[in-house]
């Protein structure tokens, strides 16, 4: 119950607030692949932003690995997952986010929040083929 | 003070998704594994996220943000190929490592191995969108005689 309701309410309304004061503040969506990829753009003359809020993630997992290290695979810093399926994973992350413009925070949650149905159509998507990756990685049994 | 701000959003960001349990991979994929095991919890991150900021959004929006002179919110309407397929790329990667970007550099900050070698993959993935894009811009411009 705690695990599965209570810890995750608990984070998605830090993720809601810590959206919602970046929209107070900065005026800007809180969308991950949209921050780090914008870093890579060439129109990016305002830059410096994105590198902070990039440093607040890195900052916020270290706090987290020094007060609550259960929120990582044990031990952190072993390889849990195979090398190859990692460097796939990601690289079709990292296109896949660009091509979409956005991942579960910009379209998941900013998106939806403001009834974009171009984030909706994303979600629904991201999350169909998500879970068609799962069946395939367990039948193929590349599955972490 | 607008580099402040952002490093603080990411900060309480990385948080969030830590204490929602989004950066053990186990649990992103028990969510997607909807025919097996199923494991509710990012529903109920996304579900708790979604609720604060609709109602942050209901109630900013209305005036300018405090560091800047205007909102930069998305503007585009339509829903496209690269839309749709982008989306449909990234939740394969996604539901392959159980890493999506926040939690993949949050787990970073953590010193997590695993992260690192996705991260490096997705920033090259990144690169590779980038630069097809410039490449697009150059053949779209009209030759100067």
């Amino acid at each position: 119950m705690i695990d599965i309701v209570i810890l995750p309410l608990a984070g998605g309304i830090l993720i809601g607030l810590a959206a919602g004061a970046f929209l107070l503040v900065n005026g800007r969506i809180a969308g991950i692949s949209g921050i780090v990829g914008g870093a890579f753009s060439s129109s990016a003359r305002e830059a410096s932003w994105r590198y902070a809020f990039v440093g607040g993630l890195l900052a916020g997992g270290f706090l987290l690995w020094l007060v609550m290290p259960s929120a990582f695979p044990q031990p952190t810093t072993s390889s849990n997952q195979s090398l190859g399926v990692l460097i796939v994973a990601g690289l079709l992350v990292g296109i896949g986010t660009r091509l979409g413009s956005g991942c579960t925070s910009g379209h998941g949650v900013c998106g939806i929040a403001r009834f974009s149905p171009r984030s909706l159509s994303a979600t629904l998507m991201f999350i169909a083929t998500g879970a068609l990756a799962v069946i395939a990685a367990r039948f193929f049994g590349v599955s972490p | 003070m607008k580099n402040v701000s952002s490093f603080l959003a990411g900060l309480l960001f990385a948080i969030g998704l830590g204490v929602g349990g989004m950066t053990l991979p186990s649990k992103v994929i028990g969510f997607l594994d909807f025919f097996g095991n199923w494991d509710p919890s990012l529903a109920f991150v996304m579900g708790g996220a979604v609720v604060v900021y609709f109602l942050a959004y209901r109630v900013v929006r209305g005036n300018a943000p405090v560091l800047d002179s205007a909102f930069s919110l998305p503007t585009k309407t339509l829903i496209d190929h690269r839309l749709l397929g982008g989306a449909a790329t990234f939740g394969v990667g996604w539901g392959l490592a159980g890493y999506c970007p926040g939690p993949a550099l949050t787990s970073l900050g953590a010193g997590s191995l695993d992260a690192a070698a996705f991260t490096v993959a997705m920033f090259a993935g990144m690169l590779l969108v980038e630069a097809e894009r410039r490449v697009r811009i150059r053949v779209a411009r009209p030759v100067r005689v």
